[in-house]
C-alpha cells in the first residue's frame, strides 16, 4: 500500500471525505469537508469517486512525502504549494515522483486546501465514513488533526497519470462567496422587524474563536428576542443561532445536533461550502432569498457540478 | 410559514434541506412518546429522500434530499405516518442503571449545589440517585442523553459561565434535566459525580449506551468502587 508520511502537519489538517449522515438520533453530526465543492472536484482531479477521503488543511499547510509517488490535487485555496520546490498550482492533476515532497504554506486567500490523492486516503471508517470527528476524537486518523511523523495509507489507485484541470469557468461560478444567501429560521418570527432589518444591514467579522462546530460571528447585537421560550430542537446545518449578547453564531459541519438558541436564519445550501473558506477576520454580509430561489440556486449548483465537460484532460 | 397538521403535528422549514415537525411547545412525556413514535415508524418505513432526523424534547428535525424533495412534498408524505402515530407500540422501556461516584473530584458541584437548596451533599446524592429517568432525546455530542425526571428540589440553573472541559463520564444538572458527558467537551451544566462507564464506544455494537426512551437510575459508588469498573 502507497504511503504517505507526514514530514509537517500544517495548523490544523484532518481526514476528511462528505461525512456521515443518518446518525443525528445518537447525537453524531455528520461532519465531513467545510468544503465539500472543493473535495468533490478535487477527487475527479485524480479521478477518485467524489467521496473519497482527503486532507483538509486550515490557514497553514503542511509538508508531506510521497515514498512510493503518487497523483495528487490540491483543490479550495491557494497554500502556495511547491513538489520538490518547483511552484505547483491548485485545481490540476500532479504526480509526484517517488521521494518527492508536497510543501505548503500559509494561506493566499480563504481558510481550507484539500490535498486529494488517487486512490484516497484509507483508514477505519467510522459509521461508515473516514471523516474526523473532533469533538469525540473519532474517525479519521485515530480521531485527530495530523502530527509530524504520522504515517498514512492511500487506497489502490487504478489508472495511470493523465494531466487534468478544472474548466476556468467552473472556478468562476463556483468561487466562495462573502454575501452568504440565507432562508429564513425556524425562530425568524421570534425577531421584530428592526432586529431582521439589522441583521441584513451590517457586516460581521468572523472570529478567531471558529472553527468546524461553529463560526462565531462580532457586529452589530440583535437585541434578545422577545419572543416566546425556547426548548431544545434540532440545528440544521448553517443555522444561525442568536445566543445571549447577540453576537450570531453559524453552526457548521461538526456543529451539535440540537440546541437551545432561537435561530434568525439558515445558510442556503449552495453557499455552504463558502461558509468553509472564511477565515478569521473576514467580513461577511446575509441576504435574505426565499424558498424558491434557495432550491434552484442549489440544483444549479448541482448541475454544473455533473458537468463531464467541468474536468479537461 | 408554519402548517398545521389537523391534531398533533406542525411542520415549519428550517433550512432548505430540513422541515421541523414539532408536537407543541412543552417538554412533556406525550410530546415525548410523539418523537419516539414518529421516529421508530421512519426508521422501521423510510421515506424516499429522507437523510437524516434529529429527535428533541417535542420535536423531530428531518433532513432531507433537496434535489428529490420540497418542504410540501415531504409534508405530504409525512401525514399518512401521523395519522397512524396514535397506533404505534410502544415497546416497554429498557432500564438502564448507571454507577456513579458523587462529589468531591468527580463532583466538583455537589456540595454548591446542596447549600443552594439547603441540602446536605448526602441529601443531594439520594435524591439524584432515587429519580427514575426517561431518555427524552440523544444531541450535543454523540451519546449525550438529555434525561428528564430530575427531582424539584435539585432543579437549579446553568453555571453562569461554562467549564471548557467537562472530564468525560461527568454527571450533571442543568434546569429540570440531568445527562453524562460522553466526551471531553465544554459544559454549562452542573457536576455532581462522575460514572466511569464509556456512554459511547465505536467498537460495542450499540455505540451508545443510553437510546431515546431509555429509563435510567444512577446507583451511588465509591471511589474504590469507580477505580474498579474504571479499570475493568
Amino acid at each position: 500500500m502507497k504511503k504517505i508520511q507526514v514530514q509537517a502537519p500544517g495548523l490544523f489538517t484532518t481526514v476528511q471525505d462528505l461525512g456521515r449522515e443518518g446518525f443525528g438520533p445518537m447525537g453524531v453530526s455528520p461532519s465531513g469537508a467545510a468544503d465539500p465543492i472543493s473535495l468533490r472536484l478535487g477527487n475527479r482531479l485524480v479521478r477518485n469517486a467524489e467521496d473519497a477521503a482527503a486532507l483538509e488543511m486550515t490557514l497553514l499547510g503542511g509538508a508531506f512525502l510521497f515514498p512510493e509517488g503518487a497523483v495528487v490535487a490540491l483543490t479550495g485555496s491557494d497554500f502556495g504549494a511547491s513538489l520538490d520546490g518547483v511552484p505547483v498550482g491548485p485545481w490540476a492533476s500532479v504526480e509526484a515522483r517517488p521521494g518527492q515532497t508536497l510543501r505548503l504554506g500559509p494561506t493566499r486567500s480563504g481558510a481550507r486546501c484539500y490535498l486529494c490523492v488517487q486512490g484516497g486516503i484509507s483508514v477505519k471508517p467510522f459509521l461508515g465514513s473516514a471523516s474526523t470527528h473532533i469533538l469525540s476524537g473519532l474517525g479519521g486518523l485515530d480521531g485527530r488533526p495530523l502530527r509530524k511523523g504520522d504515517v498514512l495509507n492511500m487506497g489502490p489507485a487504478n489508472s495511470s497519470f493523465r494531466k487534468r484541470t478544472l474548466a476556468p469557468q467552473a472556478l468562476q461560478s463556483l468561487s466562495p462567496r462573502k454575501v452568504l444567501r440565507v432562508t429564513p429560521g425556524p425562530q425568524t418570527d421570534w425577531f421584530p422587524e428592526s432586529s431582521r432589518r439589522l441583521f441584513y444591514s451590517v457586516a460581521y467579522r468572523v472570529t478567531e474563536e471558529s472553527n468546524r462546530m461553529g463560526l462565531r460571528l462580532e457586529g452589530a447585537p440583535i437585541p434578545e428576542n422577545s419572543g416566546g421560550h425556547m426548548i431544545s430542537e434540532g440545528v440544521s446545518l448553517g443555522a444561525i443561532q442568536i445566543p445571549h449578547g447577540g453576537q450570531p453564531i453559524i453552526l457548521f459541519v461538526e456543529q451539535q445536533t440540537t440546541g437551545g438558541y432561537p435561530k434568525i436564519a439558515n445558510v442556503i445550501s449552495a453557499d455552504l461550502s463558502s461558509v468553509g473558506q472564511l477565515r478569521p477576520r473576514d467580513e461577511i454580509r446575509f441576504e435574505p432569498v426565499g424558498w424558491e430561489t434557495a432550491r434552484s440556486l442549489f440544483q444549479k449548483q448541482e448541475r454544473l457540478l455533473a458537468l463531464p465537460e467541468l474536468i479537461l484532460e | 410559514m408554519s402548517t398545521s397538521v389537523p391534531g398533533i403535528a406542525q411542520f415549519q422549514p428550517s433550512s432548505d434541506d430540513s422541515l421541523l415537525v414539532s408536537f407543541g411547545h412543552e417538554i412533556s412525556l406525550d410530546a415525548h412518546q410523539h418523537v419516539v413514535k414518529l421516529l421508530r415508524l421512519l426508521e422501521s418505513q423510510p421515506v424516499a429522500g429522507i437523510r437524516n432526523l434529529h429527535p428533541a424534547y417535542c420535536s423531530v428535525l428531518i433532513k432531507f434530499d433537496a434535489q428529490k424533495l420540497q418542504h410540501h412534498e415531504l409534508g405530504a408524505l409525512l401525514q399518512p405516518y401521523l395519522a397512524r402515530l396514535e397506533d404505534v407500540p410502544l415497546p416497554e422501556s429498557r432500564q438502564v442503571e448507571i454507577p456513579v461516584c458523587y462529589g468531591g473530584e468527580y463532583g466538583p458541584d455537589l456540595a454548591e449545589v446542596s447549600a443552594l437548596h439547603g441540602l446536605t451533599p448526602q441529601q443531594a446524592i439520594d435524591l439524584h440517585a432515587s429519580a427514575s429517568y426517561v431518555v427524552y432525546f440523544l444531541g450535543f455530542a454523540p451519546g449525550f442523553a438529555y434525561l428528564g425526571g430530575l427531582p424539584e428540589a435539585l432543579v437549579t440553573p446553568r453555571l453562569p459561565k461554562p467549564r471548557r472541559s467537562v472530564p468525560p463520564g461527568s454527571v450533571g444538572i442543568a434546569g429540570s434535566q440531568s445527562g453524562v458527558y460522553p466526551f471531553a467537551t465544554p459544559g454549562g451544566w452542573r457536576l455532581l459525580g462522575r460514572t466511569p462507564i464509556a456512554m459511547f464506544r465505536p467498537d460495542r455494537s450499540a455505540m451508545s449506551l443510553l437510546s431515546i426512551g431509555d429509563r435510567v437510575r444512577f446507583t451511588p459508588i465509591s471511589p474504590e468502587q469507580f477505580s474498579a469498573l474504571e479499570s475493568a
